[in-house]
């Protein structure tokens, strides 16, 4: 079962049951959104920045011949967005003039999840299911889905963690990394890396904040040898509070750090995990 | 089997940008431009498709205005064959790039599109998904490993998705975009740099396509985004445990 239309108020609950949508591929999910769209003339039509998201979105966008907006982080009228771009150097108000729907994919760490009482349930949406027996299936099967590979973790999800450790390059091996994990462990964060780190090979690619990674913004992110690449900025600057611990003191992450501490992360590790008090 | 490479000129990568005094867009006179980083990573694998013997023929397309000819030339100088400009405003947005790229598609015929996953211009992650979309084509983006089989003519893609690795088999031709992971970009030799400006670049206009660019998305302004306040130095763990706990209220 997968919920395509799920509105803040749960209007309506609209369910698509079909063996083509048993995996997240693009080719049928887009049809869906197209088919979806003609039947119920939609204004809007919204995803998350998610992998999913940004791989369907645009897709169902150039059937339906709109130009979607990528990354909203603010919606400042029914037409009228605030997305970053430049790496998230800029930001851009965009406003779109053309036909419905008006489509997005909104990041988002930069909206409050509502509150999911057990009280709201009387006033349940509607569940009904869409009609595909005009579903264009035409296409649909020249993409196979094979398999999905994923790191097993215990841990909070990088995404919406409320405190994420992260560590660079400069723990130098998959062994030293283990120290970031440690931390993370007590003080039940998410663990993060930067691209350096990943293509070293300490962490695998899921873990990478950045331009090209996840966007994060947490309550507490704390980046351990890493020295603020643009790239790395765009992925956690709207982070509440940044901790910084770098030896170089010249290291552009202190610029965006609201605490800094410049030192030896293999001292000052070991010394924050004695003194940080445990948090599960 | 032909590759369509679609390569974007964007201001380099480790330019520190400038918003414009007006509001208008970011300053981009007097600033080092290059190829899309992602872009760089596509034809890479383009070129190492055909150097497996798959591909006969690589082709570099790009968009933009007339300086948009010395991406293609660094296109070249790689080891693409041929290249395409299409002579057109600087600010076109991801849907008439797919259009554009639709039309060459169906004049060059080739098995296989390969874009980059975004610009980090605009950072849209759009044009890929819609020029397949337009096509009919599977999609395989997020590509962080392409395999292709020649007999059955699929393309097996490993894509980078939320909480690890996604595998697919695309049958051809397909549109395929490409992430970081995918490979390293080679460069540019002297000598190929040489060659390279003897390679053919054709110059069409959206006009002779038939493509109409009309757009659906107006910028109302650009601005810098709000600054952190300063932040402070401290000189021990034991400072920063209790500015944690009692300044921020974090821990």
């Amino acid at each position: 079962m997968y919920f395509i239309s799920y509105l803040l108020f749960h209007l309506q609950v609209l369910v698509a049951d079909s063996d083509k949508l048993a995996h997240p591929l693009a080719e049928p999910w887009a049809e869906l959104v197209h088919l979806v769209q003609q039947k119920g003339s939609y204004s809007h039509i919204i995803t998350s920045s998610s992998s999913f998201g940004k791989n369907i979105l645009p897709r169902a966008a150039a059937l339906l011949n709109v130009s979607p907006v990528t990354d909203v982080v603010e919606i400042s009228g029914p037409r009228l967005f605030i997305r970053p771009i430049y790496a998230g150097n800029a930001l851009c108000t965009v406003r779109y003039t053309g036909l419905d729907p008006c489509m997005l994919t909104i990041r988002s760490t930069s909206f409050p999840v509502p509150p999911v009482s057990s009280e709201s349930r009387p006033n349940a949406a509607p569940i009904s299911q869409v009609d595909l027996s005009t579903f264009s299936e035409d296409n649909l099967s020249k993409s196979r889905y094979v398999k999905h590979t994923s790191q097993e973790t215990e841990r909070p999800d990088l995404g919406s963690a409320r405190v994420v450790i992260s560590g660079g390059r400069a723990l130098k091996s998959a062994e030293n990394f283990k120290l970031i994990e440690k931390l993370a462990e007590k003080l039940g964060a998410a663990v993060g890396a930067t691209r350096a780190a990943v293509d070293a090979g300490f962490v695998p690619n899921e873990l990478q904040v950045g331009q090209t990674g996840k966007i994060v913004a947490p309550e507490l992110y704390m980046a351990f040898g890493i020295s603020g690449a643009i790239q790395h900025l765009a992925g956690m600057r709207d982070s509440k509070v940044i901790v910084a611990v770098n030896k170089d003191a010249d290291a552009p992450i202190f610029q965006v750090a609201d605490y800094g501490l410049v030192g030896d992360l293999f001292e000052l590790i070991p010394e924050l995990l004695e003194k940080l008090p445990e948090q599960k | 089997m032909k590759i369509m490479v679609a390569v974007k000129r964007v201001i380099d990568y480790a330019v520190k940008i400038r918003v414009k005094s007006d509001k208008t867009g970011v300053e981009t006179t007097n600033v080092k431009m290059s190829m899309n980083p992602f872009c760089e990573i596509a034809l890479e694998e383009a070129l190492r498709i055909k150097e497996s013997g798959f591909a006969s023929e690589v082709i570099v397309v790009s968009m933009g205005p007339a300086q948009s000819v010395d991406t293609l030339r660094t296109g070249l100088a790689m080891g693409a064959d041929r290249a395409i400009h299409v002579d057109a405003p600087a600010t076109l947005y991801p849907l008439s790039v797919a259009k554009i790229l639709k039309v060459l598609v169906d004049i060059e015929k080739p098995g296989l599109l390969i874009l980059g996953k975004q610009a980090i211009d605009d950072d849209c992650n759009q044009t890929g998904q819609m020029v397949a979309g337009l096509l009919k084509w599977p999609q395989g983006t997020f590509a962080s490993k392409v395999v292709l089989d020649k007999e059955k003519q699929v393309a097996t893609v490993d894509r980078e998705v939320d909480g690890g690795l996604e595998t697919l088999c695309l049958d051809l031709p397909a549109v395929i975009t490409t992430d970081l992971r995918l490979n390293q970009p080679r460069y540019a030799t002297l000598p190929n740099i040489m060659k390279a400006k003897s390679k053919p670049i054709k110059k069409v206009t959206p006009q002779e396509l038939n493509v109409e660019i009309n757009s659906d998305l107006e910028i109302v302004h650009v601005t810098e985004p709000p600054k952190r306040k300063a932040g402070v130095i401290l000189s021990s763990v034991d400072e920063l445990v209790d500015k944690l706990k009692n300044e921020a209220h974090v821990i």
